[in-house]
Formats: C-alpha cells, sequence, structure tokens
C-alpha cells in the first residue's frame, strides 16, 4: 500500500523517492474513484497540479518543508480566493471567496497541495455530515453509516486515504465526533488559536479551526503551521505555536489524568471496552488515572444550543439577497426579496437554529435563555478549572455511540444534538480537546478524547502520541469496498 | 395653559481618522460609489472587524473635554436588523459598558447666560451605507462608501427647553467637536447629525410627557425649526384633548413640518449582544491620561481668555472661539502684531463675509492671519483710512500681494499732509462761494457737501478727521458770520 500519512509522503519526497506532482496525481485519481463518498464538493485538478509542479520545483531549491508538496484538502467553511465557497449551503452555491482563509493562506505558503474544497453539514450545523445541500457524505468504514459532522468530507477524504490530511472547524465537536466515526486523530485547539479570518462564521464564540489525520504527528504538523497569532482576527490568541517535534515531545509518564466517571457510564456499551482498554493503556504508559466529576457538563447541551443559534442567527444575516449569494427571482419588494431568498437558500436545520437563535435574543427572553445559557458556560469554564487543579489532562469519551447509519437519526433533531454531549464542554471553556482512535466496535472505530488547559495542546498530542506508539488502531484502514463485516 | 418643553439630543458624530472603524479600507467619502468598501464593510462571508484604535483615541478625547467617565472596560454589540445599506444585517455599536459615561457641556444659552447640560453617554458605532432611491427607475442602488465609518453617537439628558436652547447645545457641540480635531463638523455633507427628543409636560410638572423623535436633522436650522413645529404640534394635540403618540418622526424642510415614520408598536426589536468577535476592550489609566494630556483649549475656556485677555465682548469672543481654525487664525494674527480689537473686526466682519460668499471656510482663505496683520498695521499708524483699508483689502485678495506693496503701487496711501490738504480747502471753499455763503447762514449740514467735494477732488484718500478740523479752521462755525 502506498503511504498515506504525511509523514510518510514528506519522508518519501525528501527522499526522491516520488514527487509532489505524482502525490497530487494519485490525490485526485483516488478522489474521482470514491466519488460516492460525496467526500468532496469541489476538485480543482488544475491548480492543484500547478500547486505541486511549484512544489518540486521549491524542493530542488532546497527551501522544501514538512508540507511542501503534500496534497491537502480542507472544509468547504474555510475561504480560498478565487475557488468556489459555499458552506454546503443553496445560499453560496455560486459565491467565490476573493481571499484565502488565514489558515488557507499559511499551507498555501508552506507549499502544501490543496485539491478542493470538503463537504460538510451546511454552516457546520450538523452532527452526521447529512444536512449539506448538495447532498450526504459516507463513512468509508460503511457506506451505509454516516462519517459525522460537521466536518464530514474532512474526515472521510482522509479516511478514503485521499488525501493525509484535511482542516476542519469545531463548534460544539464538528472535528472530534467526525475523527471518532472515522478512526482519525482530530484536533480542537484552545479558542483563538487558529484565526477565524475567512472561516465563514457559525458562532463566533464557539468556532474553531483545526485538523484532522490518521495521527497525532501528522496533526501536529498541521496545527503547528496553522496556529498563532493573527492581526486580522481580534479574538486571535497571542503568541505563536512551537514546531512539530516540540508539542509532541512533552513526557507524559507521571501526568494525571481526570477520568469523569458519569461520561464513562452514559456511553454505549459497545464503546464501554476500548475505552476501558484505552484507560488501561494510558496507565501502562505511566500516566495516573483519578476519577472525578464535571458539575454542570449535563447542562452543555441546552446552554450550547441557545448561545451557538443565538450566534447563528445574527451571523447569518449578511445573506441576504442584496450584495453576494442567492437571491429569489423577480422579487415583488424588499421584504420578499428577503423572505424568498433566504426560504430557498437555507436547508431545514439552518433555518431552525435561526429561529431558535433569534428567540433566544428577543427582548422578553433574552435574560431566560441568552443570558441564563451565558452564566451556565461560565459555571462549565470554573468546573474545568478547577478540575484541572487536580489533574494535567481529562479523558472523556468522544462519542455515546459508533457511527450511525444514514437517516437513523434525520428526523430527531434533539437526539443529533444529544450526539455533541460530549465535545460541547470543551468549546463552552475554550479548551484545546483531541479525539484519537482507541479501538473499534463490530468493525467500527472507537475515539477517545483527551482535554488540557488553555494553550496546552501539547499535552495532548503528545499523550496521544505516546498512545500512538504502543497501539495500532490509527493504523487499522477501511477496506476499499467499506462494506460492514 | 403652560407646558414646560423637555427636549434631549442624539448627536452622531463622523470621526475623522485615517482608516474605517473595523478595517484598514480608507475613510473617505469616495469618488465612485462603493470605493472605499472592504470586504469587511461589504459583510463578505469570513471577514472579521478589527477595532481602529485611532478611533478610540479620539472618543477618549472627546470623554476627556466633556470631564466624562472614561470606561475602563468597553462592550461593542450587536444592533441586528435588516436594511440593504447595512450589510451584516447588524450595526456594530455599544449598548452596556459605552466607551465615554456621564460628562456635561457648559453652554451659552440665547438669554446669554450659561448653563451646564449634562451628557448621559457616548459611544462609538459604525455608520451605515447609503440607499439610492432615484437613481434608476425601478430599483434602489446601494452604496457602501460611508459604511463603516466611525461614528460617536452623543447623548444628551433631556435638559434642554427651546429650540433655542437646542441650537445653543448643538452649536457648542459643533465648536468642541472642531476644536478636538476629531470631526469636521460638515453638517450638510453629514459629518455631524442630530436627533431631538421632544416632549410637553404641564408646567411646574415633574412628571415627563409622551416623547417623539425627529430623525437625521442636518443643520441648525432644521433643527430649530423641527422643534419648533413639534413643540407646537404636541401642544395643539394636547390642548385638543388628544394623546401624544410615542414616534419617530422625520423632519421635511420644504413643508417645514413633521411627519410620523414608525410608531413604538411597529419598532424593531435589535436583539442587542455582546459582538462575540470583538472581546471586551479594557482601557488602562495610561489610556485616560493620554486623552487628558492631548485635550486643546477648549472653547468655554478659550472664549473666557478672550474677554479677560483681550476685552472682547462676548460675542466677539464665542464666534473666535467656536472653531480651532478661527481661533488658530485670530491668534496667529495677534502673534503677528496686530490688536485683538481690531484683529477680531475683520475676522467677524469682512472675513466672514467674504467666506460667506465664496461659500469656502477658513482654512481655504487665501491671506495668511501675517498678511492681515500687516492691512491693520497701515490703519493702526494712520496710512489707510477704514475706507482705503476695504480697498486694500479687496485688492490683497485678487492679487496675492502684501499691503505695503498695493499702497506703494496703486498710490493708497490716506493724505495725512496739511498743506496740500489746506490748498485743497482753499480751492473748493473759492469755488463755492453759493455754499459758503449758505453754511455762514447757519446751514451746518452744508458741511456735508464740502467734506464730499473734498474726498473727491483727494481720489478718497483725504484724512478724514484732519479734513474735518481743516474746513472748520477756514469756515468757522455755522452762522457766525
Amino acid at each position: 500500500m502506498s503511504p498515506d500519512t504525511l509523514k510518510a509522503m514528506s519522508a518519501a519526497l525528501a527522499a526522491g523517492e516520488t514527487t509532489a506532482v505524482a502525490l497530487t496525481e494519485q490525490a485526485l485519481a483516488k478522489a474521482e474513484a470514491a466519488r460516492d463518498l460525496n467526500a468532496f464538493l469541489h476538485l480543482n485538478p488544475e491548480n492543484a497540479l500547478a500547486a505541486a509542479r511549484a512544489a518540486d520545483t521549491r524542493r530542488k531549491a532546497g527551501t522544501a518543508t514538512a508540507l511542501t508538496g503534500i496534497p491537502l484538502a480542507v472544509k468547504d467553511i474555510f475561504c480560498s480566493e478565487g475557488d468556489p465557497t459555499t458552506a454546503a449551503s443553496k445560499m453560496l452555491a455560486n459565491w467565490r471567496a476573493p481571499y484565502d482563509a488565514t489558515a488557507v493562506a499559511r499551507l498555501k505558503a508552506a507549499g502544501a497541495v490543496l485539491i478542493g474544497k470538503l463537504n460538510l453539514d451546511e454552516f457546520a450545523m450538523g452532527a452526521s455530515g447529512e444536512n449539506s445541500a448538495f447532498g450526504p457524505t459516507l463513512n468509508p468504514w460503511d457506506r451505509t453509516r454516516v462519517p459525522g459532522g460537521s466536518s464530514s468530507g474532512s474526515a472521510a477524504a482522509v479516511a478514503a486515504s485521499i488525501v493525509p490530511g484535511t482542516l476542519g472547524t469545531d463548534t460544539g465537536g464538528s472535528i472530534r465526533q467526525p475523527a471518532a466515526f472515522c478512526g482519525l486523530t482530530g484536533l480542537k485547539p484552545t479558542y483563538g488559536r487558529v484565526s477565524r479570518w475567512g472561516m465563514i462564521a457559525f458562532a463566533s464564540s464557539l468556532d474553531q479551526g483545526g485538523a484532522l489525520a490518521w495521527t497525532a504527528e501528522d496533526v501536529a504538523e498541521l496545527f503547528s503551521l496553522i496556529g498563532g497569532h493573527d492581526p486580522k482576527d481580534s479574538t486571535s490568541a497571542q503568541g505563536t505555536v512551537a514546531d512539530a517535534a516540540t508539542l509532541l515531545a512533552e513526557p507524559v509518564a507521571g501526568l494525571t489524568l481526570g477520568v469523569p466517571e458519569s461520561f464513562f457510564e452514559a456511553v454505549d456499551g459497545a464503546l464501554q471496552g476500548p475505552l476501558a482498554d484505552a484507560k488501561r493503556q494510558f496507565q501502562a504508559l505511566g500516566v495516573r488515572l483519578k476519577a472525578l466529576e464535571l458539575p454542570f457538563a449535563g447542562d452543555a447541551v441546552p446552554a450550547y444550543y441557545v448561545l451557538a443559534p443565538a450566534e447563528a442567527s445574527t451571523n447569518l444575516s449578511r445573506y441576504d439577497g442584496v450584495r453576494f449569494g442567492h437571491r429569489c427571482e423577480n422579487p415583488a419588494d424588499l421584504n420578499d426579496l428577503y423572505r424568498r431568498s433566504r426560504g430557498e437558500g437555507f436547508g431545514p436545520e439552518v433555518k431552525r437554529r435561526i429561529l431558535t437563535g433569534t428567540y433566544a435574543l428577543s427582548v422578553g427572553y433574552y435574560d431566560a435563555y441568552y443570558r441564563q445559557a451565558q452564566r451556565v458556560r461560565r459555571c462549565i469554564f470554573d468546573s474545568f478549572t478547577t478540575a484541572f487543579q487536580a489533574v494535567d489532562a481529562l479523558f472523556l469519551p468522544t462519542t455515546p455511540t459508533t457511527a450511525f447509519r444514514l437517516g437513523e437519526k434525520r428526523d430527531d433533531p434533539i437526539a443529533l444534538y444529544e450526539e455533541d454531549r460530549f465535545t460541547i464542554p470543551a468549546n463552552l471553556a475554550g479548551l484545546p480537546a483531541l479525539s484519537l482512535p482507541v479501538g473499534f466496535s463490530q468493525g467500527l472505530p472507537v475515539g477517545g478524547q483527551l482535554l488540557a488547559p488553555h494553550f496546552r495542546e501539547g499535552r495532548i498530542l503528545s499523550l496521544a502520541h505516546a498512545f500512538q506508539q504502543a497501539t495500532d488502531y490509527h493504523q487499522q484502514r477501511p477496506s476499499e469496498q467499506g462494506a460492514t463485516p | 395653559m403652560n407646558w414646560d418643553v423637555v427636549i434631549g439630543l442624539e448627536v452622531h458624530a463622523q470621526l475623522q481618522t485615517q482608516s474605517k472603524l473595523f478595517s484598514s479600507a480608507p475613510n473617505a467619502a469616495g469618488e465612485t460609489p462603493n470605493e472605499t468598501a472592504s470586504a469587511v464593510e461589504l459583510g463578505l462571508p469570513g471577514t472579521l472587524p478589527v477595532l481602529n484604535r485611532e478611533a478610540l483615541r479620539l472618543a477618549l478625547r472627546f470623554g476627556a473635554a466633556i470631564d466624562a467617565e472614561l470606561a475602563r472596560e468597553t462592550v461593542f454589540a450587536r444592533k441586528n436588523y435588516f436594511y440593504p445599506d447595512l450589510p451584516k444585517g447588524y450595526q456594530i455599536s455599544q449598548l452596556d459598558a459605552p466607551i465615554v459615561g456621564r460628562g456635561q457641556l457648559t453652554v451659552v444659552m440665547p438669554d446669554g447666560t450659561s448653563r451646564a447640560i449634562a451628557i448621559t453617554r457616548a459611544h462609538l458605532e459604525e455608520d451605515a451605507g447609503k440607499s439610492i432611491h432615484d437613481a434608476y427607475a425601478g430599483s434602489t442602488a446601494i452604496d457602501l462608501n460611508r459604511a463603516g465609518t466611525p461614528l460617536l453617537e452623543i447623548v444628551s439628558e433631556p435638559e434642554l427647553h427651546s429650540a433655542g436652547e437646542a441650537v445653543a447645545y448643538l452649536r457648542e457641540l459643533h465648536g468642541l467637536v472642531r476644536t478636538l480635531g476629531i470631526c469636521d463638523g460638515n453638517m450638510n455633507e453629514g459629518s455631524l447629525r442630530c436627533d431631538a427628543n421632544v416632549s410637553l409636560k404641564p408646567a411646574g410638572s415633574s412628571t415627563l410627557g409622551t416623547r417623539t423623535e425627529i430623525k437625521n436633522l442636518n443643520s441648525f436650522r432644521f433643527l430649530e425649526r423641527a422643534i419648533t413645529y413639534e413643540i407646537a404640534r404636541q401642544q395643539a394635540v394636547l390642548e385638543g384633548g388628544g394623546q401624544v403618540v410615542q414616534e419617530t418622526r422625520l423632519y421635511d424642510p420644504d413643508r417645514d413640518e413633521t411627519r410620523p415614520m414608525r410608531s413604538k408598536e411597529e419598532a424593531e426589536d435589535y436583539r442587542y449582544f455582546p459582538d462575540p468577535d470583538l472581546l471586551p476592550l479594557r482601557l488602562t489609566e495610561a489610556d485616560h491620561a493620554e486623552a487628558r494630556a492631548t485635550l486643546p483649549e477648549l472653547p468655554a475656556a478659550k472664549r473666557a481668555r478672550y474677554e479677560e485677555t483681550f476685552g472682547l465682548s462676548a460675542g466677539d469672543a464665542r464666534l473666535l472661539a467656536a472653531d480651532r481654525a478661527t481661533a488658530a487664525y485670530f491668534e496667529a494674527a495677534l502673534a503677528a502684531g496686530a490688536p485683538a480689537k481690531a484683529a477680531a473686526n475683520w475676522l467677524t466682519g469682512e472675513i466672514a463675509a467674504y467666506l460667506n460668499r465664496e461659500s469656502i471656510s477658513l482654512e481655504a482663505f487665501p491671506l495668511a492671519p501675517e498678511a492681515l496683520a500687516g492691512l491693520i498695521a497701515r490703519v493702526e499708524d494712520g496710512t489707510l483710512s477704514s475706507k482705503l483699508a476695504k480697498t486694500v483689502f479687496e485688492r490683497m485678495l485678487e492679487r496675492g500681494e502684501a499691503a505695503d506693496l498695493i499702497i506703494e503701487r496703486d498710490g493708497l496711501k490716506q493724505v495725512s499732509d496739511t498743506g496740500a490738504l489746506d490748498a485743497l480747502v482753499q480751492k473748493v471753499i473759492a469755488e463755492n462761494p453759493d455754499q459758503v455763503a449758505q453754511y455762514r447762514a447757519g446751514k451746518g449740514k452744508v458741511l456735508g457737501f464740502f467734506v464730499g467735494q473734498l474726498m473727491k477732488a483727494s481720489g478718497g484718500k483725504a484724512n478724514p478727521q484732519q479734513l474735518n478740523s481743516l474746513l472748520k479752521a477756514a469756515l468757522g462755525e455755522p452762522g457766525e458770520a
């Protein structure tokens, strides 16, 4: 099998065993062959091959980075200059971004080859990938199942070995849950680490860009590059991010990992075994486990589903049919233009959240919903602060179940919202969190989640890296057919 | 029935920054529509606001000038509403924690007394674009050049009690923002605009009446007329047994009346909430101190100094201290040797008339203060009469030459030579025996005839005082002979 990790490709390029053009042609061919997955919304072979040729030239000139010539792809919520950027919405079906997101610009500057834009739940709202206006993405491990969401294409494209790494965004678990469903490592950095400039907003105080790949090593490489201060984003944290080697080098023996037992009791029986094995594996690495509880964690989902829709309801006001995006035919007057452009352009889940959010911010409801949810958010933040006085990091399940079947939860939004219950707390507190593969249940990947104090991405990357040195879950690949065993 | 009028003003001042409030796009009108609207002003997906620090400094300077509480932490909020010239579907403004808290402004009222008017708050917000309804048949055009222009919204307490007081307050504020150099004050271009809240209550009552808000008044005259109309309208409603409806009204200058725009029932719910793209901004004592340290002399202090030091009238002092350019010109003329009273007279007289006639500002006035001082010096030393000085002034403006050069070349020196003047007097007396006879018969008014003849004969250059005494000496007192 040809190398499908970033590290292996980078080594092959450095050794002169392959070229960026060869890797890019291979990635494009795989993407074509796996069209049924619907992982990509847009492929750009011409630009990709031009970038690959430039990367090969740069390598000869001796100025290559670890990412020069590596084919990658980004969730179609990151703006990339001249390309369609749709957020998987009919609203932006014909919109082309006139600029690069900061994360995209940094990938390009490092010489990475961006082959296309990846499918997602419309405006990143969803946990299954089924809310895309351009059709659902399938899970390469089992094509009758969802890959998770909202970074559905970002997970599927790596799991199908099309590209070795992708960028996603995570507002309530949208990197970690698909990573878990697809057997990948996915990092949501500390809020503010990765610039939001050029990342189409869903919920500004929660949105955070990050990376998905097979291994912690590859995720560290991508995070190290895209992270760091950006003056174009007022919420961007000061300071730079260490290089990948430094991020992965934190000693893990002697660390204390907090384990909130109530989270583990709440998962499906099929996940209990792999998660218990994972705890033992951490102990074998010299990590101490400490049982603890996180007060208010049970209130995270309701608080999130007030705050995120509230912010979304106003972030999405700009899609009004006036300047760009979908505009209805022959509007009768201004209100008709607004009503029909938005009615036609947005899908049902987006409308549901705009309505919920508008309600939560309205006079007479603001205190009961928005303000109350902010208080809950503060309590959750404080409970993490308290927890991190006793432990160095936390270990939790990523999801309550393994990947569910397409259509299984489509008509039950509340059930789908509950999918996020283990991932949302980290977003509300702004903490870095990572999902890594910890085993399989009935042929489907099981994910475990690591959380650290703010700006301590290195600690959870190092823990995940050490775990992966001792296990081979991250080396498993779906069969070519992705059939259920 | 007697009524007390209660007025509060909300003034929007466009801040004179290089770039817009939340992007690096130029803060300029632009020659073509949408020229100065960047991706941020267009509200394109993925764009984010970054606060312009200069706007923050200008707002703090204003706060320091009205002796206000300056924020230690200030928060930007989204004000949500749909309108085609509001690109994001929300305006970034401030609700809780404005940058400038309570302060006060001392205003010279129409009766000449001074009174401190409380200012509730002043906050930063972005301006919207413009909808152009009449350029294309059946369509509305949008120009977003103005979108994102930094505005300081200055809200007064309802402590004004007549249209005249409201105008006096706005004039004071206008002079203040110009003196501070934070706003150019061009009301007809919308750089400074004003909403007026007006209500009536029975004289002496402590309960406020229902108010109406008159939007977007862009001149002192419109402010005065709109309020005058609105007071009369509300009075008629109340005295007719009706009730004032709380609503927003627009003033129509063509018909000189206010008309309802929208009522409170239709009022929008703006769903204000803290903007998650902009973190709460913490200001230090050093930020506050810098704002206070950069304050220029304020109009009220300048007025007092002009009255006390230069003995100017209250009216002249007010005019000269009203804005930075006028005060700077006045003081530069003084520095070049002009006496204060003379310089004041020129500025409030001939120069003001010229600027008015040419529709230009003092910044564009062609004569330097030193040139004015040079002209005044020739009046002071008797070279020019005040009448001749006006002629020289006109020629200085025409030719851009110094007073002395024009006096010399055009021979405009006042004739003060007694011998020359006396010869002229003798000549005119000899040529007009009838008038001499009338004068001597007691018709004193005939003296005016002789002065006229003599000025004519001298080409207007005769020193009038000297002429009078010479004439009287030659003719004696009327009716004596």
